[in-house]
Order: C-alpha cells, then sequence, then structure tokens
C-alpha cells in the first residue's frame, strides 16, 4: 500500500466498493498534490468551482507511473559534491540516465 | 543540495530559481564580538534588506530590496559564526555577511556556503548523492530491482508544490498540451492564492502535472468566471494525446 496513501483524508468524499470504503481516483489526486504540498512547507485552500470525477481510461496517478515515464517526468534532489560544478554534474546525471535533456534548479552563486 | 530535472522536467525545473531560499554559512568575523550584540545585529538584517549585486554578477547591478525571513544563529566559536538564513531568491549571501561585518564595526566575510533549501526542495530524507544515484540505477539495469530508483526519483510535480494551483477538468487538458491558454470553463479547482500576474501551476484530477502559466486574473474572479481566458501558457509537460481532444483547431489554421 501506497505511504501516500495511509492517512486518512477526512474532508474527500470517498464511496463504497463491495462494503468497504475506499478513495475515487480524484480524491486519490489531490490527496497528492495536498501531501507534496504540505511537505514543501505549504497549505493549498481550495475553492471547488466545477464538480468533476476524472476517467481512469487515461493519464496516471504520478506516483504510479511505470518506471519509464517516472524518469522522463522525474526530478532528483541531489547532494551535489562540491568538486564539479552544477553544470558538469547535470551532464553526468544525463549520461547515467540515457536521457536527452536534464537541467538543474539554479547554480550556487558565491 | 542540487535539484535535477530529468528529460521533460527540464522544462520547468527552472522556476525553482524564482523560490524561496535557505542557506547555511560560516562567516569569520575580523575581531570577536560579544554574543549579545551579535544578537542584536542578526535581528537587524531581518526582514527587509537593500542588496546592490556584486561585480561578478549575471544581474543588473541597481539597488534591490530582499527580505530576509529568518537569521538563526546556529553555532559561535571564536570569530567562527555559523548562520541559517531563509531569505528572497537574488539576495546574496556574501553581502548579507559582509554588510554585518560593517555594522558590528569589526568586518566579516563569508567563508564557506550552503544551499539547504530551493523553494519545494530541502535536505530532507530525498536528498540523494550521486553514489547512490548510481546504485539505484545498478540495481534496475542489472537486478531488475526499480525499488531504489523509485526511492530517489521524485514526480515532476513535487518542483511546482509551492505554486498556486489550478485544477482542471479532463475535458481541458489535451488543448493545454497543445499550448492553448486555459478558458474559465476548464477550471475545477484553485487555490486560493491564484493571483493575476503571478505563475500558476495547473494540474489534472488526477494530480498530474500539465503546464506552467501566468495567471490572468485573482482565484475569487476565476470561480466566478464562465467564459474568457484565465491563464496564459507557459511552460507545457503533459504530452500531446495523452487526455481525450475535446477542442476545435480554430478556423484558418491546419491540422
Amino acid at each position: 500500500m501506497n505511504v501516500l496513501l495511509q492517512t486518512k483524508m477526512a474532508p474527500y468524499v470517498t464511496h463504497l466498493h463491495k462494503g468497504v470504503e475506499i478513495m475515487g481516483l480524484r480524491e486519490k489526486g489531490i490527496a497528492f498534490l495536498d501531501k507534496i504540498t504540505t511537505k514543501a512547507g505549504y497549505v493549498n485552500e481550495w475553492i471547488i468551482v466545477r464538480d468533476a470525477e476524472t476517467s481512469p481510461d487515461y493519464g496516471v496517478l504520478p506516483y504510479e507511473r511505470p518506471l519509464s515515464d517516472l524518469i522522463k517526468f522525474g526530478v532528483i534532489n541531489l547532494d551535489k559534491p562540491p568538486g564539479p560544478t552544477s553544470h558538469e554534474v547535470v551532464a553526468w546525471i544525463k549520461k547515467m540516465f540515457n536521457v536527452e535533456k536534464a537541467g538543474h534548479g539554479g547554480t550556487l552563486e558565491l | 543540495m542540487l535539484p535535477i530535472g530529468l528529460a521533460n522536467s527540464t522544462k520547468v525545473i527552472g522556476n525553482v530559481v524564482h523560490s524561496i531560499k535557505e542557506y547555511v554559512m560560516v562567516v569569520q568575523l575580523h575581531d570577536s564580538v560579544d554574543r549579545k550584540k551579535l544578537e542584536e545585529v542578526v535581528e537587524y538584517f531581518k526582514g527587509q534588506i537593500y542588496q546592490k549585486p556584486p561585480l561578478r554578477s549575471s544581474v543588473k547591478r541597481a539597488i534591490r530590496v530582499k527580505t530576509v525571513y529568518d537569521i538563526e544563529i546556529l553555532d559561535q566559536q571564536g570569530r567562527y559564526l555559523l548562520l541559517r538564513v531563509l531569505c528572497d531568491p537574488g539576495t546574496y549571501m556574501r553581502k548579507l555577511a559582509h554588510d554585518m561585518g560593517l555594522i558590528l564595526g569589526v568586518g566579516a566575510h563569508m567563508r564557506e556556503l550552503r544551499r539547504t533549501r530551493t523553494g519545494p526542495f530541502k535536505e530532507d530524507e530525498t536528498m540523494v548523492t550521486l553514489q547512490e544515484v548510481s546504485e539505484a540505477l545498478y540495481m534496475w539495469r542489472n537486478m531488475g530491482d526499480e525499488r531504489y530508483l523509485r526511492k530517489i526519483i521524485l514526480p515532476v510535480e513535487v518542483s511546482t508544490a509551492h505554486l498556486p494551483k489550478i485544477i482542471v477538468l479532463d475535458t481541458a487538458v489535451d488543448a493545454l498540451a497543445h499550448g492553448a491558454d486555459l478558458a474559465a470553463p476548464g477550471v475545477a479547482m484553485l487555490t486560493k492564492n491564484v493571483e493575476a500576474g503571478k505563475t500558476v501551476a495547473i494540474y489534472t484530477l488526477k494530480g498530474e502535472l500539465v503546464a506552467l502559466g501566468k495567471a490572468l486574473k485573482n482565484s475569487e474572479e476565476i470561480a466566478k468566471m464562465d467564459k474568457d481566458v484565465v491563464v496564459k501558457t507557459s511552460r507545457v509537460i503533459m504530452p500531446r494525446n495523452v487526455y481525450p481532444k475535446c477542442w476545435k483547431a480554430k478556423k484558418g489554421l491546419s491540422g
């Protein structure tokens, strides 16, 4: 069971499936966004404008992406070693993952 | 720490440059200073400060106002000071150390600097070394074990978690994926901090990042609108044709 789903999301609509309360796909998506926002140090105060569901026929919950997509839409929080430049490190990461592009979130300006 | 975006994440990783930063730095004072005086001066530097970028910088050298949200004295040993600083992007720590030295009257300079937070990214259990990345890749490629990679690679959505958010209906996704702006009827939910002129992150109801854009209205206005553009799309992440096409090409355009 994915760790992200273990907290009970009280305000969200759940429904019964064979007598067991489960979280809908939309609820899981919003719970995921709330979880990562809290982790980042912020809180989402939602305004619901249009009530809608999301179809399981396309798209995927971000934490259920197959590995190749996890890499294509992935980010690494790297503890950069002090020697090489950020540019060099990104070049290494590109080679290691065999991806065409990679970028960093700002060099350290001394 | 350095957040790195892989492949498609490259398009959005740059947005964390404009987010809150936290640093830990070693400041060397040029003479000994009373702890009480030190604490007073540190307090003085909290809040809004003026800075002019140094000679060796890539930005225009005009005086700028930056906010220092917090400074904490982590340790003091003789003339060495260990400080934690939480501040606006673009705040120069070297200049802060120098100016503290001026106010203290003894002079000071920054000896060592480490960035410990870049927007949503902190030095926590998600931070990994190159060694760990290499080992995780090895486990996957040579042992067929994905679990290590899954622990170290974060979904791109994490890199925009600090931004105001708009969640769109499934029917609005593919148009956005083709670069269209977001119109009011496509909005399902949004956070109260969506502000005109500021960057917003657009997601699906499953939590997938669709695009980044600039909001044209505030959240309360958007919630009441039933037509017109509400976000100017700038960076698209969602690939085309993943969500169903529910839009028509404009007259006069091909394809």
